[in-house]
Parts: structure tokens; C-alpha cells; sequence
């Protein structure tokens, strides 16, 4: 797998070094950069005491591993130890192999404060691979924007933020809904939407960009219901006979965690069978992770609306998924936000080669329009606002858990964290 | 051994050590990253000394004290989240001047009750008030129906689950699920900065002491010595006259207000407020901060608060697996082995021993202020 | 709302919506019964309930997992086999933290409540270090998904009629096991005067064990019948756990009566208003009329002995 960052914007400097590495190293085709680290002074590289050493630097993980959300954090912990392993075995960053720093934060968002704080204080961690939920990225971004920080997030989320000490390697908001709901629109000719969500920021903020897209942009469209159930609500016949009464072609929903299993579960039970005829599910909130816990049987046929799939067929995803199972076991499923956080590491590395420098504010400086070629989802490209460009595709459900793609845009979608016309 | 005197000798000493240990000790042996984290845990020492009155003293056990935590906490957080949210800060939002999480649900102004939080005096008075009354309401309900031992203990969980889904419901008030985030200054003083956090950590201490030096007055008053009667013997006190009941919600609206100030400093050291903090959880591990601490000390309370929190950094720092089953552990062995927590082990086992080394001379026998609570 | 409907399709909503609540009412009975067992006939609340009932759902897992192995034939009525496993696996442990934990602190009884969230942490690390973090899909015969059209209109889930079938028949076991037989006298004897019982003659610490086994077996099977409807991962119990104590709270601790009466009110509110509003407002409705009511009447619906 090679690195391949493009660097026509490196300072001149930087460039030489480079190539000096790159020809010291007769190149084998997989490592086409390898840097070496007596090529960059260690005082040089690293003006702001970060943890770096002449032939390490030191990052930290921050997932909680305990906890309710240990369930969804475990693979964006396990795909950014594959990134690493592999950036170490191509030698590293400026020659550097990459040590990390894990810490725990438990489901609880003081907790997260609290580690961010001993990764960035204690442990000067060159940057941070972390968080999931949106409440645990609020509760650290003081700490990263205070002590100049640099996080990579891997959740898709609600966007309405855009932070100088992170980039969001999951799409925002609009880069997941919009072409979705244009895609059951035109191919599948849906008129009527029942919008349905856990009741927190991300699916109330995702519905409400959902429902201006189909009143003000889709023709003939409307909304017949919108509703949320609280985390944790495991009981949705109620709601599944309200479906029933209002008979919309799409059931739109975002439920999270626990609740999804009920949910899925519940809906086949109650005979709306997304195989069949009848209203279509579309969600953006089940991965192939969440499949596992609620049965590919029982949601077979629903669409997802991702930027991801396992299944998709590329070079870098079957290099990525064969990698990833053979270091995590071979019955491990790879969701949307699993594989955004692998970017993460990747993406980190081509900035920091971009800066020739570990400084945050130099990556930061160094990060907007940082191409991956290398990227399982594809090509991907990070935007002036720290979000990714990338596509949203659409893939149906199918029996053995993974998700058979079935729509993909031609383009790479422009992330826009502050949607004009869907506040 | 009731002294009638407001401390004896050894509780002195016990309180110089604790004040030494708070005010000198840590200051200069912690960096500032710990030295903020012994804050945190301190914040924690406020809502178990509320435990050690209420369930110790009391045998009232509270499994909601996280909702007065956090009503205390969001008290503060919205004060500051109202002085973090200038229209210059917030210019990106529909409507600048409200709180982001508000402008993302879309309301278009504060709602009213949001409106006294502007001034900081109704505020720091919210910090105590509003948990106390609120406490009181439960107490009275409560107390006066003589509900009492495990059945209150639930119906305080209970409320404690209540108040999270109602925060978590209704986010466009309250934040929801993220909480009271992005706070910045008190007064126009950034509460972020590493000396900020330090003198926090000074005004957290010497706010424990006083709430310390209060416990300490309502022990060692006709009140503290009636509560131990009434845990031990209820109608008795009845029968000879008093009102069990008011006693009671005295006491539980004094761990409230306690618990309260707790929340409001943790805010302030943190620097946001989350649903995380009120719910089942938070609560009951409050309690097992005062159980290890030794359920009838106030200065135990203290330590149990410091000790757990301080294993729970370090155990989930190396071990994160382990931290669960170490903390299931310390619930069962506290309960099982050291019902009187560290505090019992100390005046039982440690203490004698100490008295006998240097006195050379047979120690009165130690006596604990009674059995451990039902 | 309802302007563009014909009577006809009105009557089949109302219908299954009066079957959704019905459902929801034998979830709550079953969420409710086995703590109510232990604590209206022990004074012992068992923290740990919800990881009883998740050990119930793990043993249904792994049932089925061993049915599909090796006796694919069968694996239409694995559930059944399931649910005994579930129900002695559960009861078993029961038995055993009783003898190791709960019977040394029958006299502090809040200390049981502590111990017992301790061993719920326990229990919820060590699914989890066996399991994994990640929730199991367990997969369910397909003759109970799906459901039963009783008319044109009217569809009734199979596994919500599966779980009512359910909760009557373990409230009539325990009906008839509290009040018919031998155990059943024995225990409310001694929960009546635990010394006099003692003296008679009655090993009463045997019958505390058997009890606390059989609420814990109760929760085991109600956590085996979840996973139709619900999730299976370590931290799943915690979801159950609040409406559980809601219930059990409201019907008046005491009293198994109760807790059936208050499951149905609770139930009843929830589903109607749930169908009328949004689903998280009548959350907080319901809970806040639950609390309001707690406040006149903080005893529960139905009270046996709460004044000391």
C-alpha cells in the first residue's frame, strides 16, 4: 500500500528531503517515500515539545473502551492500530515510527476532558485519534483548542462546527443525507417521508436538514411524521402503527444504539418487511457493525446511506479489509465510521510529511487540500474547513450483514458544516 | 464518647493532617494536570460528606445525590454558558446572543427562566437553592409519609433516572445529551488558564473545609446526636416527642445544598456540565465514595472520595478491563469486610496500634459512633 | 388527523394500537416480576437484575448458536429449550450470590443494594471480556418474526403475542407458586415473622436462597424473551433497568399485585400518549405523572407494610 499524499505544495526544503529519502531507498514500489530520520532534525521537526525522539513519536487513542459505547468504539480503535502498524512498517512518519498512548474514556464525557487533557499535558501526544459520540468531541474540544491540540474525528455527525483543532474524518450532516434522499426521489420515486430518531443533537439535527431538503427542494415532496424516542427505548409499536396509519413510501430513521436492535426487530415483526412491497427504510445510522447486533435477517432489504461500505469493490478496500481481518480476526464486519478512523493516522502522516514538521500549527496549516489515493472509501480530500470531500452512497441491507452498494454520486460531495438554507 | 465540645483533640489533628494534605501537600507535590484532577475528585468530597450526614448519621441513603450535584453544576454552567454566548461569540448562529445548543434546536430566544442566570449573585444562590428546594419537596413527600430504608433509597434512584431523560429530552433548554458545553470566563476571568485552575483548586478546598466545619457543627449538635438516635431507634425518638420527620429533611437538604456547591465547582473546574453526572450511575458512585471512606466520618468521606477517584484515574490509565471488575470489587468488599470503610480500619486497627507505640500506655477503646446504618 | 381515514382502517389502528399497548404491559410484567419476587418477599432490591436478564438473553445466544450446529433440525423450537436454560442458568447463579453475598447481609439491607451494583459491574466486564463489547445477534426461528393478520386490516406481531402468552404464564406460576404451594406459604410465613417461621420449623435460610433464585431465573427468562425484541450486549441490562424500578417503585414495592396493576397503568399511559405525541414527550409525560403521583402517594399504588 503506498502513502501517496500528493506534495506539490511542500516548501522547498521539505522537498528536498524528501526526495533525498526517497532515493536513498531504491523505492520499492510499496514504499515510494520512505523517510529516514536523521534526515530531519528531531529540534527542527518539533518546535513545541511534543513528544517526539529522534526515532519515535508518541500519539494518543482516545476511545472509551468500557461502557455503553465500548460497543461502537472498539472498531475505531482496532482500524487506528491497523493504520498505525502500517505506517510503521513503511517506515514511520519523517522516519519516525509512530508509538501511541490508549486511554479509556468510559463512556463518560468528564472522563474524556480528563484524558484529553493528561494525552496533551502529561503525555504531549503529537496528535489524538479519538472520540465518537458528539458529546464526548464537545467535551474535549476546550482542552484541544486550549492546549493546542490536534484531534482526528471519525463520526459522521450533525456538523455545525468546525474547529481549528480538528478534522472530521466522518462526513457531516448534509454529505450523508441530501444525495440519499435525491437518489429514493428519483429512482425510487418516493413522495412521502416519516422521519423518525433517537432524541439527541445528531438526529434531530440530521431530520431537520432532511426535511428542508424535501420541502424546499424536492418536488411534490412532504413529510407526514417526525419523531424521536429516547436513547435506550426499546419499545416502538406505537410508533410502527402510526407508520402504519400515515402508509409513507419512506420510513426515514435514524435511531442509535440499543434501540436500533429494537427497532429493526420490531418493524419485521410487525410485518413491514423492507424485502417486500411497501414503505422503503432508508437510515444513516446503521453501519455493518449495528447490523451484527440486530440480525441481518431482520433488516435485510432496508437501505443505509453511508459513505462506506465493506463491500465496496476497490483496490485499497480489499487490501483494507484483508488487512483488517487478519489482524483483528476473520469474523470482524467494517462499518462507515471504522474506516474513517483509519483515515485518520493517514491522514495525519501526509500532513505532517506535507509540513515536514510535527508542530500543530504547521499541520494545520499543512492539511486543507491533502489528497488520499490510498483511502478504502476511495479518493478522499480534506476541505479548507477540516472536513472531507467525499462521496455518499447508498447500499441495501442484505441476510448475511453486509450491505450490497447500490448507488454511489459521480462525485466527491463538498462537506458544508454550516448548510445555508437548512439552518 | 459524645464530647460536648464542637472537636476534640483528635478530631483537630484529624482535620490539620486533611488541611495540611489539601492545602500543602498536593499544591506542591502535583503537577498542574493532577493538581486540577485532585480538584475534580474534591468536588466529589462535597456530595459524600452530604452522604455521611444523610446516611451515615441519618440511615437516610440517597441514591439521587447526582441530581442535586447536577442541579448545582447546570446552575453554574448556565450562568457562564450565558456569558460565553456574546452576540460577537455566537455571530455565526441564526439568532447570536443564545447559547449554541439552543440556536441548533431552534429557538429564537432564551427561554425565561434562563433569563435570571445573566446575574451572578441569583446564580451562586440558584447553586444552593435550587437543589435544597428541591430536595425539600422529595423530603417532605417522603419523610412525612415515614418512607424510609431501601424503599426511599429507590424512589431517589428513580428521580435520579427522571432527571436524565428530562435533561437529555429536552436539549434545546438544557443541552442535552452534550450538556452545558464551551465555558470560558467567570466575570470576564478565563476559567481555563493552568493559574485559573489552581486558584479554583484553592477556593474548592477551603469551600470543603467550610462545608467540612459545618458537618462537623451539626454532629456534634443536639440535632446530630438525635439523628443518631433516630437511625438506631426511630420511634423512640418519636415517642419522646420530636418530629422525626423534619429532622430528617433538614438533614437531607443539608447533603443537597452540600452536594450542590459540589456540582457548581466541579463546572467550574471541568469547564462544562453534562446529563452524565445526574443519572443512576454518578450517583450511586458517590456513595461508594462515602462507604469506602468509612460511612460515619465526614473526614472519611474525604479520603474515600479522593482514594477511589484517584484508583479509578490510574487502574483505568494501565487497565482499563480491570477498572469495572475493581470497582465491582470495592462495592462488594466495602460492604462485606469494612462496613465502617477506611475510617473504621483506621480507628480499629491502625489507630490502637499507633497510641501504643508512642504512649506506651493501654489506649482507651475506640468506639465508632455507632453501627453502620441499615 | 384522522379526517382522511375510513372508519374501517380508524378501528384496525385502534386495534393494534390497543395490542401494542398490551405488549408493552407484559414486557413491563416481565421486566418487573423477578425484582418484585425478591423484594417484596426479601426486602432485598437486586441491583443487578438487568444483568441477571442479560445472562438470560446470552444463554439464549449461545442455545441457539448450539442448535444450529448440531441439530438444525430442531432449531424452529430451540426458544423453548432456551428459555429453561436461560431460566436455571439465571436461577443458579441467583442461588449462588445469595450463599455467597446476600445472606450476610440480610439485616443491612441497604449494604445488599451496594453489593449487588458491584456485582452488576462485575457481571457487565465479565460479559464482556467473553462476549465482546460488541452486541450478538441472536438469530430467532422464523415462525416467530413476523406477524398474524387476524383480519384484512388488523396485524398482530408473533412475538408480541409470544411475549403476553409469556407474562401470563409466568404470572400464574408465580400466582400459584406464592399461593398453592408448600415454598409459596413457607415464604410469605416468613415474611411475615421470620423468627416465629424459624421456630416452626421452616429452613428458612434455604427458602431465602430458593427465592432469591427464582427471581433471579424469572429475570433470566424475561432477558431470554427480550431478545425478540431487543439488544444483547453487556451494557444492555441498563436499559431495562429504569423502567424496571419505575414499576416496581409505582405498584408499591410490596405487593406483586401491585406491580402488575402499576405495569398495566404505566403501560396504558405510555402506549396512548405515545401514539398521540411524540414518543420522547410522552417519555416525560408518563415519568412525570409517575413522579407527581409518587409525591401524593410516595408508597406505591398498592402498600403492604412501609411504615416501620
Amino acid at each position: 500500500m503506498s502513502d501517496g499524499f500528493s506534495e506539490n505544495n511542500s516548501k522547498g526544503v521539505n522537498r528536498r528531503a524528501v526526495l533525498a529519502g526517497g532515493t536513498a531507498l531504491t523505492a520499492s514500489l510499496f514504499m515510494p517515500k520512505n523517510l529516514r530520520a536523521q534526515d530531519f532534525a528531531t529540534a527542527d521537526i518539533n518546535t513545541t515539545g511534543l513528544a517526539v525522539t529522534d526515532d519515535t513519536v508518541t500519539i494518543g487513542i482516545l476511545h472509551s473502551v468500557t461502557g455503553t459505547m465500548a460497543i461502537s468504539e472498539t472498531g475505531s480503535v482496532q482500524a487506528e492500530k491497523l493504520a498505525i502498524s502500517q505506517i510503521n512498517e513503511q517506515g514511520g512518519i519523517l522516519g519516525r515510527k509512530i508509538e501511541y498512548i490508549q486511554e479509556d474514556g468510559a463512556s463518560d464525557w468528564p472522563t474524556f476532558a480528563e484524558k484529553a487533557r493528561k494525552l496533551l499535558v502529561n503525555d504531549k501526544v503529537a496528535s489524538v485519534m479519538g472520540c465518537w459520540t458528539s458529546a464526548s468531541r464537545k467535551a474535549v474540544l476546550p482542552v484541544f483548542e486550549q492546549h493546542n491540540g490536534f484531534l482526528y474525528y471519525p463520526t459522521f455527525y450533525e456538523g455545525l462546527e468546525q474547529s481549528p483543532n480538528v478534522i472530521y474524518t466522518g462526513q457531516e450532516a448534509t454529505q450523508q443525507i441530501i444525495a440519499g434522499l435525491d437518489w429514493v426521489n428519483q429512482t425510487k420515486g418516493a413522495k412521502s417521508f416519516y422521519l423518525l430518531g433517537s432524541d439527541y443533537i445528531w438526529p434531530r439535527t440530521s431530520n431537520k436538514i432532511a426535511r428542508k431538503h424535501i420541502e424546499n427542494f424536492m418536488e411534490g415532496c412532504e413529510v407526514v411524521g417526525e419523531e424521536y424516542y429516547p436513547l435506550g427505548h426499546t419499545q416502538f409499536n406505537s410508533v410502527i402503527n402510526k407508520i402504519r396509519l400515515r402508509k409513507p413510501d419512506v420510513i426515514y430513521a435514524i435511531v442509535v444504539g440499543g434501540s436500533n436492535v429494537a427497532f429493526y426487530k420490531q418493524l419485521k415483526a410487525a410485518g413491514i418487511d423492507p424485502t417486500e412491497e411497501g414503505p422503503i427504510v432508508l437510515t444513516i445510522s446503521v453501519t455493518e457493525d449495528e447490523i451484527r447486533g440486530i440480525g441481518g435477517e431482520n433488516i435485510e432489504g432496508a437501505y443505509a446511506c453511508m459513505k462506506y461500505f465493506q463491500s465496496l469493490e476497490n483496490e485499497n478496500n480489499i487490501a483494507f479489509v484483508k488487512a483488517f481481518k487478519e489482524m483483528w480476526g476473520e469474523d470482524i464486519v467494517i462499518g462507515d465510521v471504522t474506516q474513517a478512523a483509519y483515515l485518520g493516522p493517514w491522514l495525519w502522516k501526509a500532513a505532517v510529511e506535507k509540513a515536514g514538521s510535527f508542530d500543530v500549527d504547521k499541520v494545520r496549516e499543512a492539511s486543507p487540500g491533502i489528497e488520499l489515493t490510498t483511502a478504502p472509501e476511495g479518493y478522499v480530500k480534506i476541505h479548507e474547513n477540516h472536513h472531507l470531500w467525499s462521496k455518499t452512497r447508498v447500499g441495501r441491507a442484505q441476510a448475511d450483514g453486509q450491505y450490497e452498494v447500490v448507488f454511489e454520486t459521480a462525485e466527491l460531495v463538498e462537506p458544508d458544516p454550516f448548510p445555508e438554507g437548512y439552518q | 464518647m459524645q464530647s460536648s465540645a464542637f472537636m476534640t483533640r483528635k478530631e483537630l489533628i484529624g482535620f490539620l493532617i486533611l488541611a495540611a494534605l489539601i492545602f500543602i501537600v498536593f499544591p506542591v507535590a502535583l503537577d498542574n494536570f493532577r493538581l486540577n484532577l485532585f480538584g475534580k475528585y474534591l468536588t466529589y468530597a462535597f456530595v459524600a460528606v452530604g452522604l455521611a450526614l444523610c446516611w451515615g448519621a441519618g440511615g437516610i441513603l440517597s441514591l439521587g445525590q447526582g441530581v442535586f450535584f447536577g442541579l448545582g453544576g447546570y446552575c453554574m454552567a448556565m450562568f457562564l454558558k450565558l456569558e460565553a454566548s456574546t452576540p460577537e461569540n455566537t455571530a455565526i448562529q441564526s439568532t447570536p446572543g443564545i447559547p449554541d445548543f439552543m440556536d441548533w434546536n431552534q429557538l429564537k430566544e432564551l427561554p425565561w427562566w434562563w433569563e435570571p442566570f445573566y446575574s451572578l449573585p441569583i446564580a451562586l444562590a440558584a447553586v444552593v437553592a435550587v437543589p435544597v428546594i428541591f430536595a425539600f419537596i422529595i423530603g417532605v413527600a417522603m419523610f412525612t409519609r415515614r418512607v424510609g430504608g431501601v424503599y426511599f433509597a429507590i424512589i431517589t434512584q428513580a428521580f435520579a433516572a427522571i432527571m436524565t431523560i428530562l435533561i437529555i429530552g429536552q436539549q434545546g433548554y438544557t443541552g442535552g445529551v452534550n450538556g452545558i458545553t464551551d465555558l470560558r470566563t467567570l466575570m470576564g476571568w478565563d476559567i481555563r488558564t493552568d493559574e485559573a485552575k489552581t486558584i479554583l483548586y484553592f477556593v474548592n478546598g477551603a469551600l470543603l473545609f467550610v462545608v467540612l466545619l459545618v458537618a462537623q457543627y451539626v454532629r456534634k449538635s443536639k440535632l446530630g446526636r438525635l439523628l443518631i438516635a433516630m437511625r438506631d431507634q426511630e420511634d423512640r425518638v418519636r415517642f419522646s416527642g420530636y418530629n422525626v420527620a423534619n429532622f430528617k429533611i433538614f438533614i437531607f437538604c443539608l447533603g443537597a445544598a452540600f452536594a450542590g456547591i459540589g456540582g457548581a465547582m466541579f463546572t467550574l473546574q471541568v469547564g462544562f456540565m453534562s446529563p452524565t453526572l445526574v443519572g443512576i450511575v454518578p450517583s450511586i458512585e458517590m456513595v461508594i465514595f462515602c462507604a469506602v471512606g468509612g460511612r460515619l466520618s465526614i473526614l472519611g468521606a474525604v479520603y474515600g472520595a479522593l482514594l477511589v477517584n484517584w484508583a479509578k484515574t490510574s487502574l483505568s490509565e494501565s487497565f482499563p478491563e480491570l477498572w469495572l471488575l475493581g470497582l465491582g470489587a470495592l462495592f462488594i468488599a466495602v460492604v462485606m469486610f469494612f462496613p465502617n470503610g477506611l475510617a473504621g480500619v483506621w480507628s480499629e486497627k491502625i489507630e490502637p496500634r499507633l497510641l501504643a507505640l508512642f504512649n506506651q500506655k493501654k489506649p482507651s477503646r475506640p468506639t465508632p459512633d455507632g453501627a453502620p446504618a441499615e | 388527523m384522522f379526517a382522511d381515514y375510513s372508519m374501517s382502517e380508524l378501528g384496525a389502528i385502534f386495534a393494534m394500537q390497543g395490542f401494542a399497548g398490551l405488549i408493552l404491559f407484559s414486557v413491563f410484567v416481565l421486566m418487573a416480576l423477578g425484582l418484585a419476587i425478591i423484594f417484596g418477599q426479601m426486602g432485598v432490591i437486586n441491583m443487578a437484575h438487568g444483568e441477571f436478564m442479560i445472562l438470560g438473553a446470552y444463554v439464549t445466544y449461545l442455545t441457539s448458536n448450539l442448535f444450529a450446529d448440531h441439530l438444525p433440525f430442531l432449531f424452529g423450537t430451540y426458544f423453548f429449550v432456551a428459555m429453561i436454560f436461560a431460566f436455571l442458568i439465571s436461577g443458579a447463579l441467583g442461588l449462588l450470590v445469595e450463599w455467597s453475598l446476600i445472606r450476610h447481609l440480610y439485616k443491612r439491607p441497604l449494604d445488599t443494594l451496594l453489593a449487588t451494583w458491584g456485582l452488576s459491574l462485575i457481571l457487565q466486564q465479565t460479559y464482556r471480556s467473553i462476549f465482546g463489547a460488541r452486541e450478538v445477534g441472536v438469530s430467532i426461528p422464523d415462525w416467530m418474526m413476523g406477524s398474524l393478520p387476524l383480519t384484512d386490516l388488523i396485524e398482530v406481531p408473533i412475538n408480541g403475542i409470544f411475549v403476553m402468552v409469556l407474562a401470563v404464564s409466568i404470572s400464574l406460576a408465580v400466582y400459584v407458586m406464592m399461593f398453592r404451594s408448600r415454598w409459596g406459604k413457607q415464604v410469605r410465613a416468613i415474611n411475615q415473622n421470620r423468627v416465629m417461621a424459624g421456630a416452626v420449623g421452616i429452613n428458612t435460610e434455604w427458602t431465602d436462597r430458593l427465592t432469591f433464585g427464582i427471581g433471579c431465573g424469572v429475570a433470566g427468562v424475561a432477558g431470554s424473551a427480550f431478545t425478540m425484541i431487543g439488544s444483547t450486549g453487556p451494557t444492555a441490562g441498563q436499559l431495562y433497568i429504569v423502567d424496571t424500578f419505575l414499576v416496581v417503585v409505582f405498584g408499591g414495592a410490596g405487593s406483586l399485585l401491585g406491580t402488575i396493576a402499576s405495569a398495566f397503568s404505566i403501560s396504558q399511559a405510555q402506549s396512548i400518549m405515545e401514539f398521540f405525541l411524540s414518543g420522547s414527550m410522552a417519555k416525560v409525560l408518563t415519568l412525570l405523572v409517575v413522579v407527581g403521583i409518587l409525591m401524593i402517594r410516595p408508597q406505591g399504588l398498592f402498600s403492604l407494610k412501609l411504615r416501620k
